[in-house]
């Protein structure tokens, strides 16, 4: 297929229709409404499903029953309207369903603004509903690899049976650039028999099923966390994706960073090297599970001082690095968080900064 | 001797966990001998609601999912957009449809999409334990109106099969009772036919049931039924609300 020139929501869209979603259920929210104002001219045309529903909240049921009849389903969102998902989220993960989101964020907390951020990290990672619930978290730096990532979820969220999350910070849904589209995924959602509810009459073995999140026997619950629990266990020991640039040679500052922030990172990374100032830089992939290791083997190369995290966040990555660092290398945070992204230069600034402590 | 009373075929044989007097298990029933009826057991989807209703599943042997409160019309639209073949049910009870689930239906409905609703009124929260529903009788005593619903202070109770009803897309809006026999009999026939509707791929179908909560209500079920038939009858009364457009022929 040729290069194309795609906005990244629209990208997104089309992304998952090459990937054999043909279900999309989803509500208007700024900066991200394009995936649905896409969708509902290609969904028709393709023989798919789209959607508009009347809240986030319907919206995330809608996507659960889908999802529990074993069919590829996905929705898109900015900040507050994930906000709104959570519920849904949560009981889609307590009963075993695959699905995938993309929260394409906006600055907060409350309405905050329309502009770019990354400050649903910690939502996206460790709070993105009530209970025991953990989502894949899926952080692209590229349009392109926005489209990998939305076509490699579907799979992934149904290996594990429980959704997957693409976070992209508003530059990635809102930005234009090349795209190329990997081939059509050819795979269906496999094992869905066991306990999708796709009718009686459609299985072999006539057994009925139940798609349920509720255990009102508290060992019963427990053993559901559990099983729960393997599947996060099972996803840190398979799925950590990251890249890591300059990290060869000897550098005295370690940034991590992710999303579109993360190619600031590497401008300014490029311009310090040419003044003889040599800094490496780790950009997860996957936020959840986090590259712990990646992290801290690059924190604790002998020559390394410092570990910065830039994000558009009020250092919400911060935690993760430290607990992956281990103690052993002091971690510090830049970044605004009103919408501005931080400048190659400002991020020069921040890492000279550091130098001189 | 020949059998002239059986259990439907799609009601399981466990033991139901409703308090004695409850009309649940009455509206199960009509359930399952409608889709008994239509031969639908196959491919139908049912979606248990919060309340008492909530392990509903354990006692019709078809697929089933479980809801969020108030979400199931949501989750019935996924699920028939994406599968239109699928029979697809809503059971839901006042709590769960009328308070924190009203978004949900009143769009599902509007949408006209294409499943049926079971809509249980006892006036009540009963999985709770008895607090007030946006059904509840004014001056009727509950758990958080202790000296009786004050309409002055909370409104009167909300008509859902008239709200809904109201609106141009919806079908077949019912309002039925299992309050007596000839109740049951005529509430059997009106979910019978929201089934029809729906399998005929025509409309939203939608059948309220004055149903009882003698425990919550702290009342006997004979007085259940009574106080049912005197309070509730005159405000919720019975009767299709709206039929969809007869088929045209040829």
């Amino acid at each position: 297929m040729n290069k194309v020139l795609m906005k990244g929501n629209e990208a997104i869209g089309e992304a998952a229709i090459r990937a054999g979603c043909l279900n999309y259920f989803a509500y208007p929210i700024t900066p991200q409404s394009e995936v649905a104002e896409y969708l509902s001219k290609r969904m028709p045309e393709v023989g798919g499903v789209f959607l508009q529903g009347e809240s986030e909240v319907a919206v995330s049921y809608m996507i659960f029953g889908a999802a529990a009849c074993g069919e590829r389903v996905f929705t898109t969102s900015s900040s507050p309207g994930i906000s709104l998902m959570s519920e849904g989220i949560s009981y889609i993960v307590g009963a075993e369903c695959p699905a995938v989101f993309v929260n394409i964020m906006r600055g907060g907390p409350g309405l905050g603004g329309i502009l770019p951020s990354q400050a649903d990290y910690l939502q996206a990672t460790k709070g993105i509903g009530h209970g025991d619930c953990r989502l894949l978290v899926m952080a692209p730096a590229s349009v392109q690899e926005a489209v990998e990532m939305v076509m490699m979820a579907f799979p992934l969220a149904e290996k594990y049976r429980n959704p997957v999350i693409i976070l992209g910070d508003g530059l990635i849904g809102q930005m234009m650039e090349p795209v190329v589209f990997p081939d059509h995924l050819k795979s269906a959602p496999s094992n869905k028999d066991d306990w999708a509810t796709s009718g009686m009459e459609t299985r072999k073995s006539n057994k009925r099923n139940l798609v349920k999140s509720l255990y009102l026997d508290p060992e019963a619950l427990n053993a559901h966390n559990l099983k729960l629990k393997a599947k996060y266990d099972r996803m840190k020991e398979e799925e950590i994706r990251y890249v890591t640039y300059n990290t060869e040679g000897d550098y005295s500052v370690l940034i991590v960073s992710y999303g579109t922030m993360s190619r600031v990172c590497r401008s300014a990374l490029e311009s310090l090297k040419t003044q003889g100032l040599e800094v490496a830089l780790v950009r997860p992939q996957t936020l959840f599970p986090f590259p712990e290791k990646a992290v801290f083997d690059a924190a604790s190369k002998e020559s390394c001082r410092h570990v910065l995290s830039v994000e558009m966040s009020m250092g919400q990555m911060v935690e993760d690095i430290e607990r992956s660092v281990q103690g052993k290398r002091p971690v510090s945070w830049y970044g605004k968080c009103g919408g501005e992204v931080p400048t190659p230069e400002e991020v020069m600034d921040a890492v000279k900064d550091l130098m001189r402590t | 001797m020949a059998k002239t009373f059986l259990k439907p075929k799609c009601l399981s044989d466990q033991e139901t966990h409703y308090c004695p007097g409850c009309t649940h298990g009455i509206i199960h029933r009509l359930v399952a001998e409608a889709i008994d009826a239509l031969g639908i057991a196959g491919r139908t989807v049912g979606i248990a609601p919060v309340g008492c209703a909530v392990i509903c599943y354990n006692y019709f042997t078809f697929d089933f999912q479980e809801a969020a409160h108030g979400r199931a019309p949501a989750m019935a639209t996924g699920i028939k957009r994406v599968r239109p073949d699928l029979m697809v049910f809503t059971y839901q009870g006042d709590g769960d449809l009328a308070s924190i689930g009203m978004g949900e239906i009143v769009h599902a409905a509007n949408r006209g999409e294409k499943f049926t609703t079971v809509f249980v009124n006892n006036a009540v929260y009963g999985m709770t334990g008895g607090q007030m529903a946006p059904t509840t009788m004014p001056d009727q005593k509950t758990t958080t109106t202790p000296f009786g619903r004050r309409v002055e202070e909370v409104g009167m109770p909300v008509r859902m099969a008239e709200l809904l009803a109201t609106l141009s897309t919806p079908g077949y809006i019912s309002r039925q009772a299992v309050l007596a026999p000839k109740y049951v009999l005529r509430a059997k026939k009106a979910i019978r036919k929201a089934f029809q509707y729906q399998m005929e791929n025509r409309c939203f179908s939608f059948v309220e049931v004055i149903s009882t909560c003698p425990t919550n209500w702290g009342m006997t079920p004979t007085e259940a039924i009574d106080w049912a038939q005197k309070t509730m009858l005159p405000y919720y009364p019975l009767g299709d609300l709206k039929t969809p457009e007869p088929v045209k022929e040829g």
